[in-house]
């Protein structure tokens, strides 16, 4: 396919301007450019062309099964798409928010605020909920300094965090930037969380323990009660990470298993589709201990209607206005929609499609937990290795039949890994095609090793050059 | 798969080695086993020259195209050179990992924690249940 520069040609436009009815204006010289900027020179149709064939060399959810572990990459409901879209709410001028005087204009907006946080702190048994915090990442940075601002509070002196090698990997930014030290805490060869282990770890310079559970080996961590009790025990609070939440919802709330504080990825779970670079939506929801110091304003309900008002004790604002509304708005939509047994069905279906394609696959690739799991399943490679083909040849391989690649080489605590997340939302005849497609890879990888390291040869451009690329990097065309 | 590791170094868990060059230098870097798990070698982080380091601490960081690891001080001491050349082409540790692909020397060691590494046979065993 030719660079939309390549098919430019001298003097083709796609709009003429009209002749210039007004005084022309003269810039400041050091204003003006010395040379007309390069652009391509297309008319119309050459654009629309163009733009059109790169469309169709999108890969996504929308057109194919996308089974990235640990990201939750299911497809979201065009219901939502259309409901953000409502004038009403696309529309709305977020600085109505700023003056009291304006809220009569913003009731029904401070409405969906109000009944999402109250909708998201019923389904994870939290108190409270906010939804500023803009990605979950910004989540875990603002759970981080909402347990900072608990221990000011109280006077405590503590300065760890303790984290799960099985944690989600920016876990650890997350708590570094709030300004925690960071302690790992290993997991054992059943990919849960060692007891012991966590034991050594845990004392009174521990203010807060961040977990991800169902952990990033797709378990569930059985002893989360135990490693809940150690650490209020210590008046460590304990961080729920909300990523896998798809996992458990509607089956099993936070709240209950003992987290004092979690984020929610509102981009994965709940109908905002995900990946490069947003928006996102990363609500944090708190317990009682944290519930005073919320980022804030707060949407209030009084008898007069929806208001908003800064808690005393608030850690104040960590992102403009409230968030990324629009984000907010499609998460309520979803909610009203699927209802009470509609949430249970996505946790059931997630966590049924892992096993069943674990089911499926486990003679021809290692499972990397003799066990059942939650929802993602994830296998090692290692079989596959000794006979010179190894994780990356399979994901590559996949792209030729119509798969996106699982996530490989995560966990890091899995040699060889390849980490599969089906979710909820494909139905049998994906899974089985997907499968019959993996059983294939596994086959080529004993009778004909050599044709999958060739692989991907359907796709527009071939097999990359990782590591030239990360040796090499080219920055000059930012 | 059989790697050949030197029998006069001696090798820790985090599967880095330690060579005696003699007049009180030690130098550092990983094992085969080590590179190759990490894959082609993209880049490496190495520690400042006079650094004062303990046993267990992180001075480098290498990274792959699959991950990014820390690299643990077998020993305490002080260092005392570090093998620029890495900077600029990293591929040399997945290349001679046991000669040119050295990371950093140390000097001003404590015997004693030499002592508590693993020597070839030992690390070769520790292998073989990884």
């Amino acid at each position: 396919m030719q660079l939309i520069f390549e098919t430019s040609r001298p003097g083709r436009r796609g709009v003429r301007l009209d002749p210039l009815d007004v005084p022309e204006a003269t810039l400041p010289a050091e204003f003006c450019r010395e040379d007309a900027p390069n652009l391509p020179e297309v008319g119309e149709l050459d654009v629309v062309r163009h733009f059109t064939r790169l469309s169709a060399r999108n890969f996504g959810v929308d057109s194919h099964f996308y089974p990235l572990g640990s990201c939750t990459m299911k497809y979201n409901p065009k219901l939502a798409d259309a409901i953000s879209a409502l004038p009403g709410l696309a529309g709305l001028h977020p600085h109505l928010s700023s003056s009291p005087v304006y809220h009569g204009c913003i009731q029904g907006a401070l409405e969906i605020v109000y009944e999402t946080e109250h909708l998201l702190a019923e389904i994870a048994g939290m108190r409270e909920v906010s939804l500023q915090p803009i990605a979950g990442a910004h989540g875990e940075l603002t759970g981080a300094l909402l347990i900072a601002a608990y221990h000011r509070a109280k006077g405590n002196k503590k300065d760890t965090i303790i984290i799960p090698d099985s944690a989600h990997g920016t876990n650890p930014a997350s708590a570094t930037i709030a300004g925690f030290k960071v302690v790992q805490a290993p997991s054992g060869a059943d990919g849960t969380i060692r007891l012991d282990a966590f034991k050594n770890v845990m004392n009174d310079s521990v203010a807060g323990v961040m977990l991800t559970c169902p952990n990033t080996h797709g378990l569930f961590e059985p002893d989360v009660h135990k490693i809940a009790d150690l650490a209020h025990e210590a008046d460590a609070l304990l961080y729920y990470d909300g990523a896998n939440l798809n996992a458990i919802i509607g089956q099993s709330r936070p709240g209950d298993l003992g987290f004092d504080v979690m984020h929610f990825n509102l981009h994965k779970t709940f109908a905002t589709p995900h990946g490069m670079g947003g928006p996102g939506s990363g609500p944090v929801g708190v317990g009682e201990r944290l519930a005073p110091f919320l980022p804030g304003p707060r949407v209030t309900r009084t008898e007069v209607g929806f208001g908003l008002e800064m808690p005393p004790q608030s850690i104040g604002k960590i992102a403009a206005f409230f968030g990324n509304f629009l984000v907010a708005a499609r998460a309520y939509a979803y909610l009203l929609c699927q209802g009470d047994e509609g949430l249970k069905n996505v946790a059931r279906y997630a966590v049924l499609n892992a096993n069943y394609i674990l089911a499926r696959l486990k003679d021809a690739y290692d499972p990397a937990y003799d066990t059942t799991c939650m929802h993602e399943c994830v296998f090692t490679a290692t079989r596959q290795a000794k006979a010179g083909v190894r994780a990356i040849d399979i994901a590559k391989a996949l792209l030729d039949r119509g798969f996106h690649a699982p996530t490989i080489y995560f966990p890091l605590t899995v040699k060889e890994s390849i980490m599969i997340e089906p979710t909820e939302t494909e139905s049998k005849q994906t899974l089985d095609a997907f499968c019959d497609a993996m059983r294939a890879i596994a086959q080529a990888a004993q009778d004909d090793p050599e044709s999958l390291h060739a692989a991907p040869q359907t796709t527009p451009v071939g097999r990359l050059d990782e590591v030239r690329a990360a040796r090499e990097l080219d920055c000059g065309c930012l | 798969m059989l790697h050949t590791n030197p029998p006069h170094l001696k090798y820790t868990k985090e599967h880095e080695w330690v060579r005696d060059d003699g007049g009180g230098v030690f130098a550092v870097g990983i094992t085969e086993f080590a590179a190759e798990q990490l894959g082609d070698i993209t880049f490496v982080e190495l520690p400042p020259v006079d650094a004062q380091v303990s046993q267990g601490a992180e001075v480098a960081t290498v990274e792959s195209v699959k991950a990014a690891n820390d690299i643990y001080a077998p020993i305490g001491g002080v260092i005392t050179a570090v093998n620029g050349e890495l900077e600029e082409h990293p591929e040399i540790v997945n290349q001679s990992p046991y000669e040119n692909g050295w990371f950093f020397k140390l000097e001003e060691v404590d015997a004693a924690e030499l002592d508590e590494l693993m020597d070839a046979t030992h690390y070769e065993a520790f292998l073989k249940d990884q």
